[in-house]
This record gives structure tokens, sequence and C-alpha cells, in this order.
């Protein structure tokens, strides 16, 4: 998934070979990761997929089903990965990891501590962003969990990066091995405060820690703790709006004031829609609205960094 | 362990002050934002009075300065935490005695009279050479009001009185985040309106990472383009492309502290050179070489607005920081050197990794037409505006078009809470304006159809 080997950076003379990981793009919210494998085929609504008939072809294509369906064959991203992983647990979605990569300062060589595993969303970014130099340990109480946790690091390639440890964090804190040489720290435990002082002995001073908690109550308490040893003590919530996009046809018959439209029309009516205009009197708008739905909550995102004494 | 050591102290931003490095400082919690070069000879306005920033030098960051009075005047001091943390007392005895309390404001009334100390008695103890501290005590006992006061609002009243007489200056690390946060308080209008939720989001559409080709339109003052090499760490590149003949000014990527490796990474290519065929392009380079003389001199015209513009608004450099700034940038190797012909046909050949476009005044579609087919198949791009219609137009064109796929416009939300024993709630100010995101990926279009596929 990382371009740590040149010859797996994307470019327009990159092809799928056997044994790549790829994601099966259907539409927006359907997605899956395969990992190619010359005999495999892949069977969905759109009919059957040779593995075969992908090897070769630069990632992006759009590949055929034996129906005539199609799907196009996309190279992983930490993106697609967090939205095709299997989930053994609540994930954290692009509107936290991305806020949560800036804020603790992660940049390449970087040292991470992160608690719990979980799913592993957020630490394949935690991966990316210290990658090629830095390292990311993971831990995960759940002994079954960091060793699924591991098998998807090997599948997305990552394995060199991060370390994933079974250890209850809140109980026993982080390994003593780390102490005072982590560069950011992220906590989602059910009671991180059990854990702020390990991870104040962790950090580097000056160094950044983050708790992501669903309750408010649990960012009363984290914060509570915080205060003793860390400043800037900072509580947020990230979320993101979504927009459609749709054309319009608009009836200029009447007054322009007064622009009557008619329902929104399909994305696959538009092409039609372009050549018919010409010459009539309707013309085409593109307008956008918010989705729907929508998520309304994630977690709280609480920031601190440890003081400086020296 | 050892190995363990030798890796940490490998990260590209030290964590401990040099003479000539980038600094921000937060003065009062955030009420201020400066950014600094520390030399021997830049001083920081406080007040009325310019306080010299040699003793900045050489501390860590996250250090905590106040000014302390001697007999040869006042000076910035290194303060520890132990002193500085006497002020949360009061927010730890209020969590139990919150809920009993029974004082209000009925008792308070506005004339003026609650503090019996008079400025000259103030200047007098000064004169002293009382610490703020000091100060603060003898306000607090000269007040008649203060016993009336709630907790709280005791605590707000020490708070107010420590910004005034024992201002606190904060040492921060200049990184994308805090270069961001700053700007967005202080010149949003500069960095086009970019908040920081929406900088770190397309950091992360675009998949940027260590080791790739970034192409940016950053019409952000650099910040975009700083932000990126940030994340590249010195490997890969980020070129910063231009339509016409005259580049974006980038001055944002120097208060980053880049060291030479980075700035190497960090290159402009304009869009026709990007754009051209293969062999007409080392003869527009030629051509083009001609042309640099002018490119640098506006390059170099729009440092010293730069520094003018810090100078005069409050980001506020005092003049004779932001000679020696530009004087020293003039000497270091410079950020947004044209990039070579070998790296613009590497190029061509590849595509580049990803694609990050920031030009609020721009029309998206415009830009995206032609930057778009310069990505590899496959690769994501993200594209920022303040306004929504452009994106959509944009976005319905690159899937009419058939160029990209996974589009998405998304609109990033942020509040802030306050969090306190019994006063926890969202911030009661908030940014509305975040802006929107369109994001997306790059497909093949040299597209098969069924029948031609056997």
């Amino acid at each position: 998934m990382l371009p740590s080997d040149p010859e797996k950076k994307l470019s327009f003379a990159r092809c799928i070979k056997d044994g790549d990981l790829v994601i099966v793009y259907e539409k927006h919210d359907t997605m899956k990761a395969v990992k190619v494998c010359e005999n495999s085929v892949l069977q969905n609504r759109f009919g059957l997929f040779k593995h075969s008939d992908w090897i070769g072809k630069p990632f992006g294509s759009k590949v055929f089903g034996n129906k005539g369906g199609f799907v196009y064959v996309l190279a992983p991203t930490p993106e697609l990965w967090t939205l095709v992983l299997s989930h053994r647990t609540q994930i954290l979605y692009i509107a936290d990891i991305s806020f949560v990569i800036m804020y603790l300062e992660i940049v390449p060589g970087c040292l991470v501590l992160e608690s719990g595993t979980g799913s592993g969303s957020l630490t394949t970014s935690l991966v990316r962003a210290v990658a090629p130099t830095g390292h990311v340990y993971t831990f995960d109480f759940h002994e079954q969990r960091a060793a699924s946790a591991r098998e998807d690091f090997g599948r997305t390639g990552v394995s060199s990066l991060v370390t994933v440890g079974v250890r209850d964090i809140q109980g026993q804190g982080f390994p003593d091995e780390y102490s005072g040489l982590a560069d950011a720290i992220f906590l989602d435990l059910p009671q991180p405060w059990l854990a702020i002082p390990s991870a104040g002995k962790m950090l580097k001073e000056d160094g950044v820690l983050c708790s992501f908690s669903p309750c408010i109550e649990q960012v009363q308490r984290s914060c509570e703790t915080l205060r003793s040893q860390f400043t800037d003590i900072r509580t947020f919530e990230a979320l993101l709006r979504s927009y459609e996009v749709h054309e319009w046809k608009m009836d200029s018959s009447q007054d322009e004031g007064a622009c009557v439209g008619s329902p929104p029309c399909k994305r696959k009516q538009q092409s039609g829609a372009r050549s018919g205009s010409q010459g009539s009197t309707a013309s085409t708008t593109v307008m956008a609205r918010p989705c729907g739905e929508a998520r309304g909550h994630t977690g709280y995102l609480t920031f601190a960094r440890l003081r400086c004494l020296s | 362990m050892s190995q363990l050591n030798v890796k940490s102290e490998a990260t590209q931003n030290p964590r401990v002050t040099w003479e000539g490095c980038s600094v921000l400082l937060d003065i009062n919690d955030g009420d201020r934002l400066v950014f600094a070069r520390l030399t021997a000879g830049s001083t920081l306005k406080i007040g009325n009075k310019n306080y010299s920033l040699r003793p900045l030098i050489g501390c860590p960051f996250g250090s905590v300065f106040q000014i302390e009075y001697g007999k040869d005047g006042s000076a910035l001091c290194r303060v520890f935490p132990s002193e500085e943390g006497l002020c949360n007392n009061a927010e730890e005895k209020g969590d139990c005695q919150l809920m009993d309390e029974s004082k209000d404001n009925r008792a308070l009334v506005d004339n003026n009279k609650a503090q019996s100390l008079s400025s000259e008695d103030i200047d007098e103890m000064r004169r002293q050479g009382a610490k703020g501290d000091e100060i603060i005590e003898a306000l607090i006992a000269n007040s008649t009001t203060y016993d009336k006061k709630t907790l709280f609002s005791q605590e707000k009243y020490r708070l107010k009185k420590q910004k005034k007489y024992a201002p606190k200056v904060l040492l921060r690390r200049p990184f994308a985040r805090s270069i961001c946060e700053a700007y967005f308080k202080k010149y949003p209008a500069r960095i086009g309106y970019l908040r920081v939720d929406a900088l770190s989001l397309m950091l992360s559409m675009a998949n940027v990472t260590a080791n790739l080709d970034v192409l940016v339109m950053d019409m952000v003052g650099g910040l975009l383009t700083g932000a990126v090499a940030e994340r590249l760490g010195g490997m890969g590149y980020v070129c910063n492309t231009y339509v016409g003949n005259t580049p974006h000014p980038m001055d944002i990527v120097k208060i980053f502290n880049f060291n030479n490796e980075i700035y190497k990474r960090i290159v402009r290519a304009s869009l026709d050179d990007l754009c051209l065929g293969q062999a007409e392009i080392s003869e527009k380079i030629d051509q083009h070489d001609n042309g640099i003389e002018d490119d640098s001199k506006v390059q170099n015209s729009s440092v010293n607005m730069e520094a003018l513009h810090l100078a005069e608004h409050d980001i506020d450099l005092d003049p004779q920081t932001s000679v020696s700034e530009v004087s020293q940038m003039c000497k270091a190797p410079k950020p947004g050197e044209k990039a070579s012909e070998e790296a613009i046909k590497l190029w061509r050949r590849n595509g580049f990794s990803c694609l990050i476009i920031a030009a609020p005044d721009s029309d998206a579609w415009s830009l995206a037409k032609d930057l778009v087919p310069l990505l590899s198949y496959s690769a994501p791009f993200a594209i920022y505006h303040q306004y929504l219609q452009p994106l959509a137009t944009c976005m319905h064109n690159l899937q009419r078009e058939k160029m990209a796929i996974s589009l998405q416009i998304s609109e990033p939300w942020l509040r802030e809470y306050q969090v306190l024993p019994s006063r926890t709630h969202p911030c009661m100010q908030m940014s509305a304006i975040g802006g929107y995101i369109l994001s997306g990926t790059r497909i093949c279009s040299n597209q098969q159809t069924p029948s031609s596929k056997e």
C-alpha cells in the first residue's frame, strides 16, 4: 500500500500483478479488497470476474465480467482500506483520522503508540504518516483481534512499520521500553484516564496525546486526569457533510426569477440531456445539496501536550 | 533501546530551538500569535516594550516564558510549571464546591470603585521590582468585590489580570497544524479560509506520504505546499504548478523549520511545461531559462511583501526581525526552485502520485481538466474551494468525461468544547466556514469495451 518499494509506486506503467491487493470498486459505497490470484474469480451482482483478466492492466482500469457488467480495480490506500476492512470493532473514519494525524503532528520518522488496535483503521493511516523511517507500536488486550490485525497489516504490506502487541494498556500501561521515546500517543479505550499516567511517561516532552471517546463523561474524566501533567488540553468533534450533485433541466419558458426545475434527473440520463439540449428552450443546471442522512456523532477527540519540565 | 533512540532522533523537526530557527509564539493562551525567527537581534513587543528573544534560543519547544523585572530592566525569563501551575488550584477545588455555591452577581455594581489600587501604585510596585504574580495578588487584596465573586469568576478575574500584568509566552513548534491555525485565526483570507481540518482531510484524501510525487496547485500562500512537504519528510517531491508565467508565492513554507533536504524536494513547474509533448520539452525549458530572472524577481518581491505584511500587521515581527529573516533566507537554499527537466520527464512518463488543488479564486473545473490527466491511473486527488458551486460543476464534468470515480463533495465541520468540572459545553464561538472538498480517484481512460476484450 505504501510506496516504500519503488516498484510498487503508482505510475502509468505499473500494472496489476499476481498477488497484488486491489480494491474492487462497484460504486462509492460498495467496494471490496481482493488479493489477485491467477486462477481465482470474483463473483458479485454484476457477474463473474476472472482475476486473470485483470493481470497486466493498469490500476484504475475498468474490467468486465462474463455478463458485460463492470467494476474498477483500484490500488489500495488507507482511505479505501478503511471502507473495506472487516469490522471487528467500531472503527474511526476519515474525518477523525485525518484530524488526529494532523493534530498529533506526526511526520516521517515519528514513533507512535496506539491502544487499542481494534480493526486497524486508524493504524493504517498512522503507519502511512510515519513511513518509511518511523514506527507504530499498537496494543490490544484481545489476542485474537491482535492476530487478525497483524494478518491485515501483512495483507496491506505495512508489517515492517507496525508492531502489534497483546497488552491491557489500561491495567498495565505501555511497556517501559518506550519510556520517553514516543512522539505521539493515541488512546481509544473505555477508561482512558487509567492509561494517561503511563502515556505521560512514554511521551517526549511537548509530545501530543489524543484520546478518542464517544461519551462526554469519558472526556470529562480524562481531562481531569490530564490537567496534572499536560497542557494545551483541547476537545473537538469533527464531522463531515456530504453533498449530492444533480443536473436539473430548467424550464426557461417561465420567468427567469421563478425557474421551476423538473425533478433531478439521474446521472445516467445526463449525457442524453446534454445532447437533447441543443436548440430547445430547456437549459440544464448542476446543483448540489447535502445528502439526506449523515453520521451525527463518532466521538470526542481530546488532545493534550506533555508539559515541558526540563 | 539504543536503536529506538537513534530512530527517534532522526525526526525532521527538532524539539529544541536553535539560533535562526522559526518559532510560533503563543502569547496568553492564543490571544496573540506571532511567528518569529530566533536571532540575537530579534525582539517581541509586549505592551509598549520590546523584549529580546535571545533567552528563547536553546530552549525546548513547549517552554513558557514570563517577563521578570530585575535591576537592569525587564526581560523574558523561562518559568516552570510548578510556578505557573498554581492557578489551576481553583479549578480543582471548584469541582466539589460548585453544587452548593451560593454566591452570585447580585451584589456587583459596575461603578468602577471596586479596585483601590491605582495605576500609579502599580507602576511604583514595578519600579521596586515586584513580579507580575505579586501585582496580581495585590490587585486581588485591594479589590472590594473579589470575595463576593463566585469561585469561577474569581478564577476569571485572576486570569484577566494575569494576561495584563504577567503575560505568558509559549514557545511552539511551527507545524502545519499550528501555522494553519495561526493564519486562520489572524489572516484567514491569505490562506483562502482553509481551516486546519480541511487541510488535514485533503492530505489524507490525496494519500500523501513519503516517496510520492505530489502535484499541488497552491494559491494559499504556500501553506499547502508546506503541509505536503512536511508529510514527505524529504522523500519524494511536491511540485507546485501554476498557470501562465508567474509562480504562486509560497512564503509560508519558510515558517516551517525545513532542512535543506526538504527544501530541495519543493519545486515548481508551470502547467505548460508539465503538459508539453516530450519533444517540445527541452526547447521550451531553454526559452524558459531566459525568463527565469523575471520569475525569481517575482518571487523575491513577494518575499519582501510578505515580510512587510508580517511587520505591518500583528503576526507581528518587529521590522528588525523581518529584515534579518529575509537576508537569511537569501543565503539558505530556496524552496520552490524550478523542477529539473529529468523530473518533469519522469512525471510525464509515470504520472503524479496524487493531486491537491487549493485555488480559492480559480474555477475548479478549468484547473481539474488539465491537472487530473497528469495523474497516474488510480491516483487520488482532492480539490478545495470556499464555494460549493464550482466543485459541483467540476464533479459533474469529471463524471461526464469519465475521468474519475469515487467522487465526493465533503464539507468539514469542527466544533471545539470547553471541558471543565460541571461546566462542559461546546465553545460559544465556532468557525462556520470549513469550505468544501471534492475528492476522487483518477481512472484509466483508454477504455476497452466488452466486445474488444477477447
